[in-house]
């Protein structure tokens, strides 16, 4: 054994590359056709599952239901299809509010000094690497109603002499997408500066000679050519925010209820784990479709790696 | 033209940019030196030596620690001692395997040809293309399923019985590191020169050997970047250790995301504040490590 281990290369590869490959094919791929297997199967009353083979949690995600106001046997309703809804649509804003931040800043970064450089990069690690979790708390501290941004506010209207009512941005919509943004937008800012630093100095210079201006330069030189790290950071931003629930349960309170809370709380406090797996595959198919219909028309770059 | 020139637009811009990703961050320490249990508005740093009486009529103690009287408090709170040993104990068992497991694959994939490459390749992108949530209920059905059935088999009752906790927590932390492990070492390499290899091996020196004196020490920094950054990640994690943790194996983020949902003091930003400066120490470790990866070898 240990004689042709030494002698056989593929032997050897095989080997090495086992416990990872095993590892991720337990806790990864096993579990992924765990939650397929049991989004077919039913509640029991105990909150375990009953395996069977019933497209009864589908049918519901998808509108359908037995509890009808009007009597009668089944009827639409759309409660969960406007989770799903509200989930993909805060997904695409929270992404498009990103992009438009993480440009300028990654455009900042890559033209300045190559000294400096190190140093902004590493003002946006810091805010990435706080925990998750302490970043929505921070949000939570500003947006309350005697939070610090009232306070400015209130502030800025006393100095006019204006009338001010502290508002009320604590578990609303708005709070949601300015904490979605403010998580992820150093996931943007990565991967756009990586695709932006490789342009060459000489493609502005002769762009110029050219005579574009600042504005043509832009659409036709900086933005095609940072197109994969935009691409990279929507990956990379898209993705987990359909999926996030601490966020929206922080600062959405019980208003703001996306993909995320419904599946967290069918494993927690409703106990229906087959609900909850169809739903999470139904998020798992929606970010698939979307990722892929995406790195199709842009490509799969290596800029992703680099955040 | 000047290259570095750059718009007033886009220094406007940075500044906007920057300002948003640090006040939230700086409000946060402020808070943990406020005066107020309540924590809802800023009421003063805490005094050192004096007493004073509250608007409400409540007295407030001078604490012998002055205004670091919440992070004194935070030094005497059990769960919280609790919460930090556990997230460190699974963040150094998880990285030392990941990182183990994790540089073999990659030297595997870089190295060699075998049957299995094409599969252990694209399973290493799992992590970043499906959402964590979705990772998070499956391996907690996976581990119910198969602690449910072993449990019944082997008729465990007790202390015996498989339950959530601190092992299922690393174990499912080892998952979602891997992969960043074998790709931050894979691209490592990459821009390896075999010649180096090739001139050992001409030297008379066996495989191992050649691994040992030259291969490692050269891939060596791409590890450290690699366990670096997993370590950070299993520090760091929210989802995944929610859905796998059971009693007494709370981790810092699940025991602050708990606090949340509850009555909040100062003492949690007097917690995130120390979180903040150790990520700060260990982003700088980061950074000077990947500077000297960046120097040729010599």
């Amino acid at each position: 054994m240990l004689q042709r281990l030494r002698e056989s290369k593929s032997m050897q590869g095989t080997f090495l590359a086992l416990p990872t490959t095993l590892w991720l094919f337990v806790l990864l791929i096993i579990p992924l056709f765990l939650t397929l297997i049991v989004s077919f199967g039913q509640r029991s009353p105990d909150g375990g599952v009953i395996f069977s083979f019933s497209l009864d949690n589908y049918i519901r995600l998808l509108g359908y239901s037995t509890d009808c106001p009007g009597g009668q046997a089944s009827c639409f309703d759309p409660l969960y299809v406007n989770i799903l809804w509200r989930s993909l649509t805060l997904a695409f804003n929270t992404t498009a509010v990103v992009i438009l931040l993480a440009y300028p800043l990654a455009y900042f970064i890559a033209r300045a000094h190559p000294k400096r450089r190190n140093l902004f990069l590493f003002m946006v690690l810091i805010p990435l690497w706080t925990n998750f979790v302490i970043r929505v708390y921070a949000w939570m501290m500003l947006l309350r109603k005697e939070g610090a941004i009232n306070i400015v506010i209130g502030w800025v209207a006393g100095l006019f002499g204006i009338e001010f009512t502290p508002l009320e941005m604590l578990y609303t919509p708005g709070a949601v997408l300015v904490g979605m943004v403010y998580e992820f937008l150093p996931f943007m800012i990565l991967p756009i500066y990586t695709s932006l630093e490789k342009i060459d100095n000489s493609l502005y210079e002769a762009a110029a000679d050219l005579g574009a201006n600042a504005v043509k330069t832009l659409l036709r030189v900086t933005l095609p050519l940072s197109m994969p790290g935009v691409v990279a950071g929507t990956i990379l931003v898209f993705i987990p925010v359909m999926g996030t629930f601490i966020v929206s349960d922080i600062l959405g309170g019980r208003q703001v209820i996306l993909v995320g809370n419904l599946i967290q709380r069918q494993f927690l406090d409703a106990r229906d784990p087959t609900f909850g797996s169809a739903a999470s595959l139904i998020l798992m198919v929606m970010t698939l479709i979307v990722t892929y219909f995406y790195t199709r028309k842009f490509g799969f770059g290596e800029e992703i790696v680099a955040a | 033209m000047n290259p570095f020139k750059r718009s007033p637009f886009v220094i406007a811009a940075a500044v906007f940019v920057y300002t948003f990703l640090y006040a939230p961050i700086l409000i946060l320490i402020l808070y943990s030196f406020n005066a107020s249990r309540t924590n809802v508005t800023f009421d003063g740093f805490i005094p050192a030596f004096s007493e004073r009486v509250e608007m409400d009529g409540s007295l407030v103690k001078a604490s012998p620690c002055g205004p670091f009287h919440w992070y004194c408090d935070l030094a005497k709170n059990d769960d919280v001692i609790e919460a930090a040993g556990n997230t460190l104990t699974i963040a150094f068992t998880a990285t030392l395997i990941a990182t183990i497991i994790g540089t073999m694959a990659a030297l595997a994939l870089q190295r060699y040809d075998f049957k299995i490459k094409p599969f252990s390749q694209l399973s290493l992108y799992i992590p970043i293309v499906i959402p964590e949530i979705v990772m998070g209920i499956g391996i907690l059905t996976l581990f119910s399923q198969a602690f449910g059935w072993l449990n019944n088999a082997f008729n465990l009752t007790g202390d015996a019985r498989l339950a959530l906790g601190i092992g299922t927590v690393t174990v499912s932390h080892i998952a979602f590191m891997v992969p960043f492990v074998t790709l931050v070492v894979q691209a490592r390499l990459q821009g390896f020169d075999k010649s180096f290899e090739e001139a050992a091996m001409d030297l008379g020196a066996n495989e191992w050997t050649t691994f040992r004196r030259v291969t490692f020490p050269m891939i060596l920094p791409g590890v450290l970047s690699g366990a670096l950054l997993a370590f950070t990640l299993s520090l760091d994690d929210f989802v995944i250790t929610f859905f796998t943790n059971g009693p007494g194996s709370t981790t810092l983020p699940i025991y602050v995301y708990g606090l949340l949902r509850r009555i909040i003091t100062p003492q949690v930003n007097a917690l995130s504040t120390v979180w903040i400066l150790i990520v700060f120490i260990a982003v700088l470790l980061l950074q000077w490590l990947q500077s000297r990866e960046a120097k040729p070898a010599h």
